[in-house]
Order: C-alpha cells, then structure tokens, then sequence
C-alpha cells in the first residue's frame, strides 16, 4: 500500500494487509500524535488495510 | 470497531474516554466538551461579541466553526506574520474558510499584517530585536489581539489553544519551577485592568489529536504543515514526551492540566483573584496605554528597538 506521512513528509510502500495499529508500530510512531486516514475517512487502530489502499499517517502536532 | 452510542462504524478510539465514536456522535462530542468549557468557566454568553484569533490551522479555524455551530457571534482577526510560503499558505486557508463557511454566517474575518503596520514579517523583526522568533511572535500576537478586541469592541478574545497546548505549557513551568506563570495558565482570563480585554481557550478539555480528527471529519481545511519558526521548540519536546506518557497510560495529559485548574480554584480562592493582583502591579504603559508591569510595555521596547535598526 502507498503511504504517505505529513511531518516529516515520506512516501512509503509497505505490504498489506496489516492493522493500523501494527502499521503505527512498525513506523515507531506514537498513536496519541497521529491520525491514519484512508481516502476522506478516519480508520480505528483494529481496522485491516489492504495492498491496494492509499493512506495519510497526519501528525497532529502544531505550535512552537 | 463499532460507536459505543449508535450502530455506525467508529471513526475513533478516545482511549482516555476508554469510547468510540463515530463521526456524527464524535462531532456531537467535541460540541458538548466545548459547550462545558464555555459554561463552567464562565466564558461568555450568547450575547456576547467574540474575536477568535485564527492562524488557518486546525485548532483556531475548528474553534470559529464549532463558536458559529453552536450559535455564537463569532469573527475573527488573522494575524499576517509574513514567514514566506507558510503565512502565504495559512491566509489562503483562512480566506477560504471565510469566503465558504463563516462569512455565509454573517461574520466577519479582519486582517492584521505585519509588514504593513510595523515594516516587516515577524522573523525579521526578531532579528532585528536579536530575540527568538517564536518570542517575538508571541508578543505580537497578544498585543495585537488584545488591541483589536478593545478597539473593535469584542466583549471576549478566543484562542484555539487546546488540551496539549496547555499541559506542555504546564509541564515547561513546573520543569523550570517557574511558580509565577502559573496563576495566568487558566482558560478565562479576566479583563482585570482597564487596556485588557477578556481572553479564554474553549477548547482547552479537547486533546491536539481530537481537534484535527474535528477537522478531518468536518472537512475543515487547515494548514497541515508545522510553522517553519517552530523547529527545535521546547514546546514539541514536551508535547512529544506527554503523547509518550499519554500511549502508555491513557488520560495522563488531562488528570495533569484539569487537577492543576481544580487546586489553581482552591488556592485563589483563598489568595486572592488574578483580578486584584493585576490591578496592584500593572500600570498604563507610557507609550501604549497597555497595561504593563514595566514603564514601557514589550511590544513598545522590541518596536522602538526595529525602529533604531532601520
């Protein structure tokens, strides 16, 4: 699947299906500073993300 | 996974809430968490005049949004810090929040820019003061916005500062001990002293991470990008070392800042408002008119400063 990261940006293919979840562990990033977001939608950390998906892992931190 | 309160697919997991939502219900959440900040802190009425300040990222062009949703008088001032491509971006997404949603409302987005009233963008005026950007943003931005809601006749200033926001601000004082900043950390500030003008945070129960689900799920276009001036800011470490502690023991960052306000209430109560103490230290600034604990008030200094280098 095609995923891309906002902060810093990345473009990444990693092979599916996983679960969000295990997609945020193997990125080592925090799930409390991310948003996962296939097409316009959110997804939950249970949900299956399949090879032909594109995703936005979004960080949701701003301000200095 | 399913919504804990209807039969839809949840859009997210609030660990802290130990519930799912989904979108309509979590859209409903984040109305009634505002709605109770606005209430319990007594931050105004439906009669009241309200300026957000917005910067054209999540948390400010959410909070314009849910003031409007919720029935407010709601415009706003967007401060022009004139940092390149990035405030060339962030205008973009407030001009179009305004043009599509708040204006068809009846309000009004006013504009502030920098290099028009004090000569240059923010990074330059820094430089020229030989301070820290992100310090002399802040003095812009409180001055700024306090002046326009006196002049303009708001009855209350609005910030988007969230849940993170001020626990990392907490946790920044409490680190360094710095017990003197503590008093002002709470989500309304009086208009104290004649030259102030009412200041509150009404989305400071909502975490960082459920105010860009808000505008994800709302269809809230904000500028996603972190500002260029904010690298290597204390604030991110302390943001970043919370969400840690946040993952690993869910409701962390609100028993830190929500137990803080409750013994601020009990400790003010029987010290004293910030009310009194304002009026005891602060006095008009000499060139300004606002008040200030000095003879000239900083922005009056860093300006007189900018003026000397050019």
């Amino acid at each position: 699947m095609k995923v891309h990261l906002t902060h810093p940006p990345k473009d990444l293919d990693i092979p599916g299906p996983t679960l969000v979840r295990q997609l945020l562990q193997q990125l080592q990033l925090t799930p409390e500073a991310y948003l996962v977001i296939r097409g316009d939608d959110l997804v939950t950390e249970d949900e299956v993300l399949n090879d032909s998906d594109s995703i936005e892992i979004r960080s949701v931190i701003s301000g200095g | 996974m399913r919504c804990k309160k209807c039969p839809q697919r949840a859009a997210i997991k609030l660990p802290q809430h130990n519930i799912s939502f989904c979108k309509d219900c979590f859209t409903e959440f984040v109305h009634s968490q505002v709605a109770k900040a606005i209430k319990s802190q007594k931050m105004f009425t439906p009669e009241d005049h309200i300026l957000v300040a917005v910067s054209g990222g999540k948390d400010s062009l959410a909070l314009w949004a849910i003031l409007l949703k919720l029935g407010y008088h709601a415009d706003a001032l967007y401060l022009d810090l004139g940092i390149g491509n990035y405030s060339v971006q962030s205008r973009h997404k407030v001009d179009h929040f305004h043009e599509t949603v708040a204006q068809p409302q009846g309000a009004t987005l006013h504009i502030h820019t920098l290099a028009e009233n004090e000569g240059a963008g923010v990074k330059e005026l820094a430089t020229m003061m030989h301070r820290p950007t992100c310090s002399t943003c802040g003095t812009m931005k409180r001055y700024h916005f306090n002046r326009a809601a006196l002049e303009k006749d708001y009855d209350v200033m609005a910030t988007g500062h969230n849940l993170d926001d001020e626990a990392a601000r907490l946790l920044g004082n409490v680190l360094r001990w710095q017990t003197e900043f503590l008093d002002k950390q709470t989500p309304t500030l009086p208009a104290s002293v004649d030259g102030f003008a009412k200041k509150v945070k009404p989305l400071y129960r909502l975490t960082e991470r459920e105010m860009a689900a808000y505008a994800v799920i709302n269809k809230i276009s904000y500028i996603v990008d972190e500002c260029p001036m904010a690298k290597g800011s204390k604030m991110l470490v302390y943001k970043d070392v919370l969400n840690r502690l946040e993952t690993e023991s869910p409701g962390t960052k609100q028993s830190f800042y929500l137990k803080f306000l409750d013994k601020q209430a009990k400790e003010q109560a029987s010290t004293g408002s910030i009310t009194s103490h304002d009026q005891q230290r602060l006095t008009p600034c000499q060139t300004c008119g606002q008040p200030t604990s000095m003879e000239v008030c900083t922005y009056c200094k860093m300006m007189a400063k900018a003026k000397a280098h050019v």
